[in-house]
């Protein structure tokens, strides 16, 4: 019982799309840097990265945060997360950092990564990236920058699926 | 009085009967056994299906008192021997203050009298304090009841003062019962050393530490002709030295203990304070030596070493724990396991826990004949029961066997004609 | 027998549908064929699994970056308390665990104490049950008695972290060992790994020797014969005496702290002749591969077991072991105060 949401070429035209639209509102990519959540916000942090390069032919920093350690449900939670690397290799201070994820829902998962930037420095402006929104939000968070919004049900569950993590490419919801 | 016990199977090696007997006891002694009595008796017991046998000794127990009648007390003690079918024990000197007087033995005599269950027979201290450096005074220890002589704990380091000891006692006709503990090369061990130390990195103590001293034990006895009794055997390579000896003519006799024959160093995994004894628990080659030494005759008494100690003491780090464990409830049960094993005769077990421990003690005990003192015990071979904590009579509880199934439950107990344990129940005489 | 005292049951790797698994067990079933942990305590690397000690290193591989930040803190473990609870003195290992437990943002609070607890006429599950009145969620312990972490696990509910037990184990020390290892070598697996001095009495050693084995390393141990324990190659390693003859073709040298007082229990005659039997000296290190590593628990007895200029060479990695110390008793932390109670 699930719904085709995005296709393929569908996710490839709003990772283009978004791309187009960071690099306009900030006029150029100067001080500009990438932040992917782990895993998925990673990969479309690096198609957002070679999209900006193809765009603009500057190469944006790119770095991988896991945000797991910054749960405030973390020691609630019935599975046990998998903590992943954090990689940011690059000073934050001053910079536009784009946070990057596959979906936006309740708003919790973005504040724990803007938690974590802040440990990393004081970055000039952080700005959001989705490829999903798809509502109910439990905190004051919106996005900067969306693929699509999608009307969902709490009940409901959206999928994205990726190549490189689940090798099929499409946005899905159950 | 007349008490006949009839339709029982009754096992008295002296007599070398192993076979479905009638007993009938008058005046607190045997007055007749025979296939079948008719004779008219006060009060008549039906042992069908049961064994009957001389009432079991045990040689080696610490019962406690004086000094630590939080672990144990003379009351408790005897209650738990007679549960366990046994009906006079011999509780080691190393009571505080430690049993080294003639007063020691007539207090121990005197609460026995009180409580006035089944015998004690206290042993004496072999050197003051049990410091291993002035001999006690045999002549009034005997006087006050001793029946044998003992440091058991301590083991005699000076080997003048244990030659002296040996020499001196014979003129008592007391025999020396020995802790044998090379200290040196116990080394403040806690278990076994081999692979379990290895391990669980507890400091071991080598089997040696038993056999060296073994060893010298058995040249002093040759030396001054006293009468040595070995402790609780535990090692294979004393069994080989005792063995060595007797065929060669020395008077030694030597007893173990049912954790040697049922246990290894692996019940002490996982740090189990109640496998901590001393000597310790040893390894499969070792269990397989005892069995066979107790088939041949090298050890010629099951003992318990049965030492209490109380659950607080026990609940502790494994090298702060105490060594020691109970054993009177346990010891006949898992005797009996040597008969399925086929390892020994029902009569063998039944000489090694009360005819041969008489002997060593040279009381006229553990036999049936005419006119010999009533004790006796009646147990179910086949009544199977679970090691359980509150059951135990004991004042303190460490067992390695809580939770084993046992076969062979006591039921009925006489002693000089007295039936203390009537159906597993202790009447209340006093 | 005896009841199993061991509360923990044994870890699954949860495999593809593995859902009919029993729900009611501490955490969820996962499907997902990753290794759950499901322990409250660390009390050795015997009782852990292959997987169980990847997870850990690789959690502490994720948790080493947060080191090298500005802010070296994460709000993982906010809110939970942590007791140090030290029988013996320590100061590296107590202050490895309190800066893992604060980078995590746990409180810590230290409790310690000379000699055992006995001597202070209070048991030690005493002491400890009053430290988890305090509604502490995992206590680290250190303490003479080999077991003692084992027994205290038993008696409370508290997570129960071992950080050395008598001569028993240390099994953070070994799990910091193998990473720096791995991190050195890339593997483990086939690795050649050489214990050398006291076997006897080092808890690191029986810790190094269960990991390793299990994780596939060849394991030699050498030291003088009385400093070997009893049957030691029933535990899988190979024995050797002579030190030059032991380090060759090893990847990994892994010396142990010689403790001076045990030249009183006749262990060996004097710390000289120690030193030149079984000193890792410079002219020892030639015999040894090239790239060898070398490691240490620490403290180094300089000149002894370690000659100075090999603890500050080029091949030492014994500062590393340090840094790394702190991301496996974070990923150690981490794990077992995660698991509900």
């Amino acid at each position: 019982m699930s719904k085709l949401i995005l296709d393929a070429p569908s996710v490839e035209r709003s990772v283009i799309r978004i791309a187009h639209e960071i690099v306009e509102k900030n006029k150029s990519t100067q001080g500009l840097c990438l932040v992917g959540i782990q895993r998925r916000g990673v990969i479309l942090a690096k198609r957002l990265q070679e999209t900006i390069k193809e765009i603009s032919g500057a190469e944006v920093p790119i770095g991988v945060l896991d945000i797991n350690l910054y749960r405030d449900d973390l020691t609630k939670v019935f599975e046990q997360p998998v903590i992943h690397k954090t990689e940011i290799n690059f000073d934050l201070d001053n910079k536009i950092v784009v946070l990057v994820d596959d979906v936006l829902y309740t708003g919790r998962t973005i504040r724990c990564a803007m938690d974590a930037l802040v440990d990393f420095g004081r970055p000039k402006c952080i700005q959001l990236a989705v490829l999903i929104d798809r509502g109910h939000r439990e905190l004051p968070i919106r996005a900067d920058f969306v693929g699509k919004n999608i009307p969902t049900s709490k009940e409901e569950s959206v999928r994205v699926n990726l190549m490189e993590t689940d090798g099929k490419e499409e946005v899905v919801v159950q | 009085m007349k008490i006949l016990i009839k339709n029982g199977y009754l096992v008295d090696p002296k007599n070398k009967l192993d076979e479905p007997m009638d007993l009938l006891i008058e005046d607190g002694r045997v007055k007749k056994v025979s296939k079948k009595i008719t004779e008219k008796a006060d009060q008549e017991i039906d042992a069908k299906g049961k064994i009957v046998c001389p009432g079991l000794i045990d040689i080696h127990v610490h019962l406690r008192q004086p000094g630590y009648e939080y672990k144990e007390t003379i009351e408790t003690g005897l209650r738990a021997a007679l549960k366990g079918g046994i009906t006079g024990v011999c509780p080691m000197a190393n009571t505080n203050p430690v049993a080294d007087s003639r007063s020691d033995m007539e207090f121990m005599i005197g609460e026995s009298k009180r409580v006035n269950l089944v015998n004690l027979w206290p042993v004496g201290a072999v050197t003051l304090r049990q410091e291993g450096k002035e001999l006690t005074e045999f002549g009034e220890l005997k006087k006050g009841g001793a029946i044998a002589l003992s440091d058991d704990g301590q083991p005699i380091t000076d080997s003048n003062i244990l030659r002296r000891a040996l020499s001196y006692a014979k003129k008592f006709g007391l025999p020396i019962l020995a802790h044998c503990q090379d200290e040196a090369l116990f080394c403040g061990g806690c278990m076994h050393e081999g692979f379990v130390s290895t391990k669980l990195g507890l400091p071991g103590i080598p089997v040696e530490a038993e056999s060296v001293e073994v060893a010298r034990d058995i040249q002093l006895a040759d030396l001054t002709g006293g009468q040595l009794h070995f402790c609780h055997i535990s090692g294979r390579k004393s069994l080989d030295l005792i063995r060595q000896a007797k065929a060669q003519g020395s008077k030694v006799t030597a007893e173990t203990c049912p954790h040697y024959f049922h246990l290894t160093d692996e019940s002490v995994l996982h740090y189990n304070t109640n496998a901590k004894m001393n000597p310790p628990l040893r390894t499969v080659e070792d269990v397989a030596a005892v069995k066979k030494a107790l088939k041949d005759g090298t050890i010629d008494v099951i003992a318990t070493d049965h030492a209490p100690h109380a659950e607080s003491e026990k609940d502790t780090e494994f090298d702060q724990a105490p060594f020691g464990v109970i054993g009177l409830e346990t010891s006949l049960p898992l005797s009996l396991r040597l008969v399925e094993e086929k390892v020994l005769t029902m009569t063998q077990v039944i000489e090694k826990m009360s005819l041969n421990p008489a002997c060593v003690l040279k009381i006229d005990r553990g036999h049936l004949s005419e006119g010999a003192v009533a004790d006796v015990t009646i147990f179910d071979p086949h009544k199977e029961w679970v090691v359980e904590k509150d059951k135990l009579q004991s004042k303190s509880k460490n067992s390695p066997f809580l939770g084993w199934k046992m076969k062979g439950q006591v039921t009925d107990v006489w002693v000089a004609g007295r039936h203390i344990l009537n159906n597993g129940v202790i009447a209340s005489e006093r | 027998m005896r009841e199993n005292p061991k509360r923990h049951p044994e870890v699954a790797a949860a495999t593809e549908g593995s859902q009919e698994r029993d729900s009611s067990a501490t955490v969820s079933p996962q499907n997902d064929g990753k290794v759950r942990w499901i322990r409250k305590d660390l009390l050795s690397l015997e009782e852990l699994s292959k997987e169980e000690i990847e997870l850990i290193l690789k959690t502490a591989e994720s948790f080493k970056e947060i080191s090298t930040r500005d802010v070296k803190k994460v709000p993982a473990l906010r809110g939970k308390t942590v007791a140090n609870l030290f029988f013996e003195p320590s100061t590296r290992t107590r202050t490895s665990f309190e800066v893992a437990a604060k980078r995590l943002s746990a409180d810590i609070i230290n409790f310690s104490s000379a000699g055992s607890s006995t001597s202070k006429g209070e048991s030690l599950t005493d002491t400890a049950k009053n430290i988890e009145a305090m509604n502490v969620d995992t206590i680290v312990m250190r303490h003479p008695s080999s077991g003692s972490a084992e027994y205290l696990a038993r008696s409370i509910r508290a997570g129960v972290i071992n950080a050395g037990d008598g001569i028993h184990e240390h099994p953070t020390q070994g799990l910091l060992d193998i990473f720096t290892m791995r991190e050195r070598k890339k593997k483990i697996e086939g690795l050649k790994v050489c214990l050398v001095g006291d076997i006897l009495h080092s808890r690191v050693a029986r810790s190094n020797i269960w990991g390793l084995t299990k994780l596939g390393a060849k394991v030699r141990v050498c030291g003088p014969p009385t400093l070997i324990p009893a049957k030691i190659e029933e535990l899988g390693v190979e024995v050797f005496y002579d030190v030059d003859e032991a380090v060759k073709d090893q990847d990994v040298l892994n010396i142990l702290r010689i403790q001076l007082e045990r030249q009183k229990g006749a262990f060996f005659p004097s710390i000289r002749e120690y030193a030149a039997e079984y000193g890792i000296s410079v002219e020892r290190m030639k015999k040894a591969k090239k790239d060898v590593i070398i490691m240490h628990p620490g403290p180094i007895n300089r000149g002894v077991e370690l000659a100075a200029e090999v603890a500050d060479g080029a091949q030492s990695v014994i500062l590393e072991q340090v840094t790394n110390g702190v991301a496996v008793r974070m990923a150690v932390l981490f794990h077992t105060t995660m698991v509900e109670r």
